[in-house]
């Protein structure tokens, strides 16, 4: 009951410390841990949209050169000039090795006829007029064509400008690598999921992605969710995994540069530190109960001892409120019984004296009065001295010294007792050692004491019995034991037998005191007296009694 | 001893009547009355050496009031104070108040033969020392030595 207090009181504090204690370290964790992800995610989309930027600026870097050398080479030279096969291939290799990138070059007059062709195609001689860009590149000047496969079945895009001579207009168009523009865009890749590639506002590959599709196919991006220049998105892709995209229009507004990447590869470092925090919350957890579990276990020890020093303490309280009582009754009783006591020993003194007169000493019963009266005079004596023992135990009068002899005090008690045990058909067996030292002690308190045991020992009989009484010394103690053959005391009761008012005969026949007082007798003789009991068997008291040295006289 | 003269006061006349007839058998000079009243009012008209008083006693007036009294009117008589009571506060009280000593009841009569004859020294002592003080004072005033009886 007491001990399932205590440790619900434990569990009660252990709980309340570690909800304390984890709640604000939970908050703090998951706070930092959002923020720091926020940051970095912010970090992350910047970076990404950053490179896409950059890299639309070299793709329209790189365009414009190609459109700047076509432009100029159509304005620095005339028809008849470019017409001129040799002179066409001069012009090819000059673009080539300047600036490189262009595959074929071609002069288109105004029908739309390829007049010279450089190239790794025949194609000269065909004509242009139907296909769509040759009516953009008359009316705008300058064109730029999505990727397409175009007469010779491969991926390509061509630049194509117009110009002007003697009103009349003829085209001069080249056909650009996209290998070349592919390694431009994939240079803003990176890691093992990043990738970069070029779409036209259909959403059509005008580079070869790095993963899935290839040039010219349909990708499943939708372009109008980015808005002007750049914009940053995190779209799912087919397998449901979470890309970040960035996309970055050319100037030219015909295709748009695509960064993807797995943001969980650019936020390595966010892990890196979740992984930490979670290592520090996991061992903080664990020191946190460690300590916990531990200080309660040691507070509410502390706790459990100290209430049973409170328990002690009230017990002893408890104790002293009963002897004070018994106290107040003891002074009460003795004034009582002392006065009657008084009367009877002044009637037997006066019987003593008259008694000296002489016809009654001619009397044959003199002896027999006289004995009479002596025995009255002793027992007076005792029941003065009973009386005062019960004021001593009151006030706690500290035990008169004279020279002791244990075994005279033991045997003068049995002569007390002789006559009551021997009507109850008890015997009384003494074995005194006959090496006892005489001791400084208080005879009558002693005699008090071995008078209580005895008288219990035989009550205890009732009747027909045996109580044997021995004395012996072990090393600075004298030892007296009191045994009797009675029905013994029970485990439960034997604790309480030294209480005050504890008894176990009937009602009347004991006043609960005897054990009591000779209890606190021998406490106060520095002494100790013992119990030892069993139920059919029997009963032993043992009063240890110090050995103190009477003084010399 | 046989020429002193002794008061017993209690309110217990078994015990008084026993004490007084032993003492008489002892050929003393002893008196009883069972109150303290009775003892002040006996006090105003016969000197007497010792008184034994019991502390206790019902009524009107205890035994310490009763010393106080027999003190004021007698001041050289010697008081012993009986006491069924043990009490060490009504003692000190007591020998405060002039008492002789105190003897604890029940007492055998040889201890109160014993103390009593302690009193009845100091007593004659004491009455002694007056005596001379009182012949020494009328030898001053007359000049002349008185002849012993």
């Amino acid at each position: 009951m007491k001990t399932s207090l205590y440790t619900s009181l434990q569990r009660k504090i252990i709980g309340i410390t570690l909800v304390v204690s984890f709640a604000p370290l939970i908050i703090l964790a998951v706070t930092m841990y959002y923020q720091f992800a926020k940051t970095c995610k912010n970090k992350t989309e910047e970076q990404i949209e950053y490179r896409a930027l950059a890299q639309a600026e070299s793709v329209d870097l790189f365009l414009k050169e190609r459109i700047a050398i076509l432009s100029a080479m159509a304005d620095t030279h005339t028809f008849n000039e470019m017409i001129d096969e040799e002179n066409l291939s001069n012009i090819f290799n000059v673009m080539n090795s300047r600036a490189g990138a262009f595959v074929d070059l071609g002069v288109i007059d105004s029908a739309g006829m390829q007049r010279v062709y450089v190239g790794p195609y025949n194609l000269k001689g065909l004509n242009y007029y139907d296909q769509p860009w040759f009516a953009d590149v008359m009316s705008k000047g300058v064109f730029l064509s999505d990727v397409y496969m175009g007469f010779r079945k491969l991926p390509h895009f061509i630049i194509a400008v117009r110009r002007n001579e003697n009103n009349k207009s003829w085209i001069l168009r080249a056909t650009i690598d996209p290998n070349i523009l592919e390694g431009i865009v994939r240079q803003a890749q990176i890691g093992s999921t990043g990738d970069a590639y070029l779409l036209s506002k259909e959403g059509i590959f005008q580079t070869n992605p790095r993963f899935k599709g290839l040039i010219l196919s349909q990708s499943n991006l939708n372009t109008s969710l980015f808005g002007r220049r750049v914009t940053v998105v995190e779209l799912e892709n087919n397998e449901g995994r979470k890309l970040l995209y960035a996309g970055s229009w050319l100037k030219n507004s015909k295709w748009l540069l695509i960064i993807n990447q797995e943001p969980a590869e650019m936020m390595q470092s966010l892990f890196a530190v979740r992984n930490v925090e979670i290592t520090i919350i996991v061992f903080g957890f664990l020191a946190i109960i460690m300590t916990t579990i531990f200080t309660t276990h040691l507070a509410v020890s502390q706790l459990q001892q100290s209430d049973a020093t409170m328990q002690e303490l009230n017990a002893q309280l408890v104790q002293s409120d009963k002897l004070a009582a018994i106290g107040k009754m003891a002074a009460g009783v003795a004034h009582e019984i002392n006065n009657p006591l008084n009367v009877i020993l002044q009637k037997t003194g006066w019987m003593e004296d008259l008694l000296e007169e002489e016809d009654i000493k001619k009397s044959e019963n003199l002896e027999e009065f006289q004995t009479s009266v002596q025995k009255i005079e002793e027992h007076v004596e005792r029941a003065r001295k009973v009386v005062h023992n019960m004021l001593g135990f009151a006030r706690k009068m500290e035990p008169h010294l004279e020279n002791v002899d244990i075994n005279d005090t033991i045997n003068q008690t049995i002569t007390i007792l002789e006559n009551y045990a021997r009507t109850n058909n008890i015997e009384i067996q003494a074995d005194l050692s006959g090496k006892l030292p005489i001791i400084a002690s208080d005879q009558a308190q002693l005699q008090q004491v071995f008078l209580n045991l005895l008288t219990n020992a035989i009550d205890a009989i009732g009747k027909e019995g045996l109580v044997e009484i021995k004395s012996r010394r072990l090393d600075s103690r004298i030892c007296i034991s009191i045994k009797d053959d009675g029905p013994g005391i029970p485990a439960e009761k034997q604790k309480n037998v030294f209480d005050p008012f504890f008894t176990t005969k009937e009602t009347g026949k004991g006043t609960g005191l005897g054990l009591s007082v000779s209890y606190n007798i021998i406490e106060k003789m520095g002494g100790k007296i013992r119990l030892k009991s069993q139920v059919g068997k029997g009963t032993i008291f043992t009063v240890e009694v110090p050995i103190v040295a009477p003084e010399r006289k | 001893m046989d020429k002193f003269k002794i008061l017993v006061v209690d309110d217990e006349t078994d015990f008084l009547e026993t004490i007084l007839a032993r003492l008489k058998k002892r050929k003393l000079d002893a008196t009883g009355v069972t109150n303290g009243e009775a003892a002040v009012d006996l006090l105003k008209n016969q000197l007497f050496d010792v008184v034994l008083l019991d502390v206790k006693m019902p009524g009107g007036m205890d035994g310490i009031e009763a010393l106080r009294e027999i003190k004021r009117i007698q001041p050289l008589v010697e008081v012993v104070l009986l006491t069924g009571h043990a009490s060490i506060e009504t003692s000190i009280e007591g020998m405060k108040q002039g008492a002789f000593d105190y003897l604890l009841k029940p007492m055998k009569l040889e201890e109160l033969m014993s103390k009593m004859a302690e009193a009845f020294e100091k007593k004659s002592k004491h009455d002694k020392k007056i005596r001379e003080a009182v012949i020494k004072d009328l030898t001053q005033q007359h000049g002349s030595t008185p002849s012993g009886e």
